[in-house]
C-alpha cells in the first residue's frame, strides 16, 4: 500500500525528497549527465526515446477521442501536438498524466512498459503537466501550492526550504516567481510559471503544456519560449500543445498532428531556412485535411466598406475599481458606432476585464456615464442591458459564459430563457410562471451545433464533456444569435483552431455589415489589426491612444502598450 | 455528539471505567460519521441534507436505545464521572486557582487541542493536503492527493472529536444521559467554526464566548431572577450570535465546501 498518512514518515518510498532536487538532469540508464551550463551536442540526446506510446485508444460515450495513436518523444526535444478543436489532444495528454485510462494500447517510459494509473504514478515516473485550465489554489501562497500532495520525509512542512528550492529553480530555468506571494495576486504569466515549477520541483523530465500560450501576452509567450529552451538544453522534454503555427516554428523540434482522434503524421521542424513556409503549409493541411493554402484562407477575410450609423455605445469618463478596490479605469471615454469594430489592444490586466464587466452590468462603476442607444444605462442590471441589445463573450468562459455541469440545451438559452420561443405563458394576460419549451430549445441547440461546427459527443451532453475550443465556439455562437446591437467580446478566439478562428472572424465581419457595434478586446495584435475600424490601447486604466485602423501598425501599438 | 454522549455513558456504565467509556464514545461516533462519509463522499449526495437527516436519526436513535436499556425510571442511572485534576502549585492560587487549574483532564485537553490542530492544519503536509482538498479537489487530485481518502479521514476525525464533545457532557459534566442532552451544541460548534473564520484560534474564541454566556445564564438562574428560566436558557445562543455577527467580519469558507468531488474517468 502507498504511504500517505501524515506522521508515518516512511522514507523508503520517497521518490523525490525535496532535499535532493537534482542539480543536473536526472540520470537515466542510457544518457550521460550533462555538465551545466552545457554545450554538448543535443543530437546525442535526441537519439534517446524518453516516452513511447503505442496504439492508444480512448473512447467516450459517443466519440472515439483517440484512435490507435502512436507517438515517440525524444529526450531534450520540444514536441508540438497539433490538431483542430476536439481532435483529441487534451484527452491523450490526460492519459499520459494518469487522469484517464486508455481503453487499449501501451505506454513505455524510458523503455519500460508502464501503467499510469493515477497522476501520482505519473509524477513518480517524472511526468508533469500544466493543464489548459490552471490547477492552482488562489488563497494559498506559491510555496504552498507547490507543496500540495508532496511526499517528503516526515510530516512537517518546511516552507523555508521550499522557498529556497523554488528560488534555485527560478534561477536555473529563469522562471521568476516570488514563492511567498499569494497566487490570487499573480498575473496569468506568473501563474503559469508556478505551474511549471510545480512540475519541475517534483523532478519532471517530461513536461506537458496544454495550450500554454492561449492566455499569455506576446511578451509572456516570448519569456515562456526562453524557459522551454533552457529546459530542453538541460535534457528535459516538452510536449507543447498550441493552435499557432508560428509558435511551432519558433520553438519546436518536431510536431505531431492529430485529426479526428487519429494521428496524421509527425514532421521535423526547421526553425530557420527556406523550407519553413513549406512545412507550415504542410502542417496546416495535415490539420484541416483538405487542400487549402494559408494564403487563400487569409485573403478570404475581406472587410467590406460599411456605412457607420450613429453612436450605439457611448462611454464618458468611466471609472471603476477592481476586486482589491484599486482604481483600474481612470475616466475612460470612447464610443462605438453601428457597423463599426473598435479594437482595444493592451497587455491583459490594464483594466480590460473591468471595462467589459461594467458594460455588461456585472460590475458597478464608481463614476462616469454609459449610453446605450442614447439612453443612460450605467449600473443597470445585466438583464436590462441584455434586453437593450448587449451581447457579451466573456474572457473567462469557465466562470462566466457557461455552466459546465448543465447540458448543452440549458447552456444555449442562458440569458434568453425568459423569452419566446424558449418559454411561454399559459394565458398571456394572466400573471403566472413561464414554462420552458424544450422542443424549441433542443431545435435551437441543434442549429447552434451545426452552424458553429461544434463537436460534441451528443446534443444533450454536459458542457464539461466538450473540448476547450468547442466550449468557446458554443459561447460565440450563442451570443451572436441573440442578434445584438452591441457586441462586447474579450479574447473571442482563445483556444480556437485556425479554421474556427477564421470562421469567428468572418462572423464578426458579418455582424458588422448588419450594423452591430462591436467592442473587440484582445491581446492579439493580429486579430485587432485584421478586424478593427479603429484601434485604441488601454494602458493602466487609461486610453493612451486611438487611431483609425489603417494608420495603426504593430510598432505604434506596441509602444503604446508598454506605456511609452 | 449525541451518539458519542450515549455510547460513552453506556461504556462507562457497563465497564465501570471512565477512560474506556471515552474510547467507546469516540469510536461509536467515529463509526456513525462513517455513514455520513459514505453517503456524501462515495455516493456524492448532498451534505446538508445528509447532515440534517443523520442529526434527526441520532436524536431518535439515542433516546430509543436509552429507553430500551433503562426504561423510564424515576431515578435515572448515573455513573462516576471524570474527577477534576488539580494542577500542583498553580491550583493553590486563591480564587483563580480553582477556576483555571482545578478542572478535569478534558478541559486541559481541549485547550491543548487548539494549538495542536492549528499546527497540523498549517504546518504539516497532511494539513496542507487537507486544506487543498477542501479548496480545489481537482488540483489536489492532479498532484496525487487521494481526495476521497482525505475526505473520509476528515469526516471520521470530525466524528471522533464530536464524540469526545458528547462524552464530556455525560461523563464529566452531568454524569447521566438525557434526551437531546447536547441541546444544539453541535450547531453552535458549526457556527463557531464559521465565525472563527475557519481557524482553530478563532474557533476557540467563539466557543469561549458561548461558554461564558452559558456560565452567566447558570449563575443568573441560581440567583433566582424573575425572568422565566426559558429566557435564560436562550441567552447564550442569542448572545453568541449577536456578539459574533457584530464583531466578526466576513468569513470565507473553503471553496469546495460541501461540494462532492466527481472524478471523470
Ligand atoms: N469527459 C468526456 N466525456 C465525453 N467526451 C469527452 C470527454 N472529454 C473529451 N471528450 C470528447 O473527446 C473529443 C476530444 O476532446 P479533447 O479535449 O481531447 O480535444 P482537444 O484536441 O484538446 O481540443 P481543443 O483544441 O478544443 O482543446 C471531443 O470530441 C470531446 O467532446
Ligand atoms: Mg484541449
Amino acid at each position: 500500500m502507498e504511504v500517505w498518512e501524515w506522521g508515518s514518515g516512511d522514507s523508503s518510498t520517497l521518490s523525490h525528497p525535496h532535499t535532493s532536487i537534482p542539480l543536473y538532469p536526472l540520470p537515466y540508464p542510457h544518457t550521460p549527465i550533462l555538465p551545466y551550463p552545457h554545450t554538448s551536442p543535443l543530437s546525442y540526446l535526441h537519439t534517446f526515446i524518453l516516452l513511447r506510446i503505442d496504439k492508444i485508444t480512448k473512447r467516450f460515450p459517443g466519440v472515439l477521442a483517440n484512435d490507435q495513436i502512436s507517438l515517440e518523444i525524444e529526450a531534450g526535444e520540444v514536441h508540438a501536438l497539433l490538431g483542430q478543436n476536439g481532435a483529441g489532444k487534451t484527452t491523450l495528454m490526460n492519459i499520459l498524466y494518469g487522469l484517464y485510462q486508455p481503453d487499449s494500447g501501451q505506454i513505455y517510459f524510458k523503455d519500460r512498459k508502464v501503467k499510469i494509473s493515477s497522476p501520482r504514478k505519473a509524477i513518480e515516473l517524472g511526468i508533469g503537466m500544466v493543464h489548459q485550465h490552471f490547477m492552482l489554489i488562489p488563497d494559498f501562497t506559491v510555496a504552498e501550492n507547490i507543496l500540495i500532495g508532496f511526499k517528503q520525509r516526515g510530516p512537517f512542512l518546511n516552507l523555508k526550504r521550499v522557498e529556497q528550492a523554488v528560488a534555485e529553480l527560478s534561477h536555473r530555468y529563469r522562471l521568476q516567481v516570488d514563492p511567498t506571494a499569494r497566487v490570487q495576486h499573480l498575473s496569468v504569466g506568473s501563474r503559469q510559471r508556478v505551474e511549471i515549477i510545480k512540475a519541475l520541483y517534483r523532478g519532471a523530465e517530461l513536461l506537458i503544456l496544454d495550450e500554454p500560450t492561449s492566455v499569455l501576452t506576446p511578451q509572456e509567450t516570448h519569456e515562456l519560449f526562453q524557459i522551454l529552451r533552457t529546459l530542453t538544453a538541460q535534457g528535459k522534454s516538452v510536449i507543447f500543445i498550441t493552435h499557432k503555427l508560428n509558435e511551432v516554428m519558433q520553438v519546436c523540434d518536431r510536431a505531431t498532428v492529430l485529426r479526428n482522434g487519429r494521428k496524421v503524421g509527425t514532421v521535423k521542424i526547421q526553425q530557420e531556412g527556406p523550407e519553413k513556409e513549406v512545412i507550415k503549409e504542410n502542417l496546416a493541411r495535415m490539420m484541416i485535411g483538405k487542400e487549402v493554402s494559408l494564403e487563400t484562407e487569409r485573403t478570404a477575410l475581406k472587410k467590406k466598406p460599411v456605412q457607420f450609423g450613429k453612436e450605439v455605445l457611448k462611454v464618458e469618463e468611466l471609472e471603476a475599481v477592481n476586486d482589491q478596490n484599486r482604481l483600474v479605469l481612470k475616466k475612460i471615454s470612447f464610443s462605438v458606432r453601428a457597423g463599426e469594430i473598435l479594437g482595444i489592444a493592451g497587455v491583459a490586466g490594464n483594466g480590460q476585464s473591468e471595462l467589459v464587466e461594467v458594460l455588461a452590468g456585472l460590475r458597478k462603476a464608481v463614476g462616469g456615464r454609459v449610453f446605450l442607444n442614447g439612453q443612460e444605462v450605467l449600473n443597470e442590471p445585466p438583464r436590462k442591458l441584455l434586453e437593450g441589445g448587449i451581447a457579451h463573450i466573456p474572457e473567462d468562459r469557465l466562470r462566466m459564459g457557461l455552466v459546465l455541469d448543465l447540458p448543452l440545451p440549458e447552456n444555449a438559452i442562458l440569458g434568453s430563457f425568459h423569452k419566446a420561443p424558449f418559454s411561454f405563458k399559459i394565458g398571456n394576460a394572466l400573471p403566472g410562471p413561464r414554462w420552458l419549451n424544450y422542443t424549441e430549445i433542443r431545435k435551437f441547440t441543434e442549429r447552434l451545433i451545426i452552424s458553429y461546427d461544434i463537436k460534441t459527443p451528443h446534443p444533450e451532453a454536459t458542457m464539461r464533456m466538450l473540448s476547450g475550443g468547442n466550449q468557446q465556439k458554443f459561447i460565440v455562437g450563442r451570443e451572436l444569435t441573440r442578434s445584438p446591437k452591441v457586441l462586447l467580446t474579450v479574447q473571442p478566439t482563445m483556444g480556437l483552431d485556425i479554421k474556427a478562428t477564421e470562421f469567428v472572424h468572418q462572423k464578426f465581419l458579418e455582424q458588422r455589415e448588419n450594423q452591430v457595434a462591436i467592442l473587440l478586446i484582445s491581446t492579439e495584435l493580429d486579430e485587432i489589426l485584421a478586424l478593427s475600424d479603429r484601434v485604441a490601447v488601454l494602458y493602466e486604466g487609461q486610453i493612451v491612444g486611438l487611431l483609425p485602423a489603417d494608420q495603426a501598425d504593430r510598432e505604434i501599438l506596441g509602444r503604446w502598450m508598454s506605456g511609452l | 455528539m449525541l451518539v458519542g454522549a450515549l455510547a460513552g455513558f453506556l461504556g462507562t456504565f457497563y465497564t465501570h471505567h471512565v477512560g474506556l467509556g471515552f474510547l467507546i464514545g469516540m469510536a461509536a461516533s467515529g463509526v456513525f460519521s462513517l455513514i455520513m462519509g459514505f453517503i456524501t463522499i462515495t455516493l456524492k449526495r448532498d451534505q446538508v441534507i445528509t447532515g440534517i437527516i443523520l442529526n434527526i436519526l441520532a436524536l431518535g436513535l439515542t433516546s430509543f436505545v436509552y429507553r430500551a436499556l433503562f426504561g423510564t425510571s424515576r431515578t435515572p442511572p448515573s455513573i462516576k464521572p471524570l474527577t477534576p485534576l488539580k494542577v500542583p502549585i498553580l491550583g493553590d492560587i486563591p480564587y483563580i486557582g480553582t477556576i483555571l487549574f482545578h478542572q478535569n483532564l478534558l478541559v486541559y485537553l481541549a485547550f491543548l487541542l487548539v494549538p495542536v490542530s492549528a499546527w497540523i492544519l498549517f504546518k504539516t503536509q497532511f494539513g496542507l493536503n487537507l486544506r487543498a482538498v477542501g479548496e480545489h479537489p481537482r488540483a489536489a487530485d492532479t498532484l496525487g492527493v487521494p481526495v476521497e481518502r482525505m475526505r473520509y479521514i476528515a469526516v471520521i476525525l470530525g466524528g471522533i472529536f464530536s464524540g469526545l464533545g458528547g462524552c464530556f457532557l455525560t461523563l464529566a459534566q452531568l454524569n447521566r444521559f438525557t434526551d437531546n442532552i447536547t441541546a444544539g451544541r453541535g450547531f453552535i460548534a458549526i457556527a463557531a467554526v464559521i465565525f472563527g473564520k475557519w481557524n482553530p484560534y478563532g474557533v476557540a474564541l467563539a466557543t469561549l464566548l458561548f461558554g461564558i454566556a452559558d456560565g452567566l445564564q447558570l449563575r443568573l438562574q441560581a440567583l433566582g431572577t424573575k425572568l422565566p428560566y426559558q429566557f435564560l436558557l436562550m441567552l447564550p445562543y442569542i448572545l453568541t450570535i449577536v456578539a459574533l455577527v457584530g464583531i466578526v467580519g466576513k468569513s470565507k469558507p473553503p471553496a469546495a465546501l460541501a461540494v462532492p468531488y466527481q472524478k471523470d474517468n
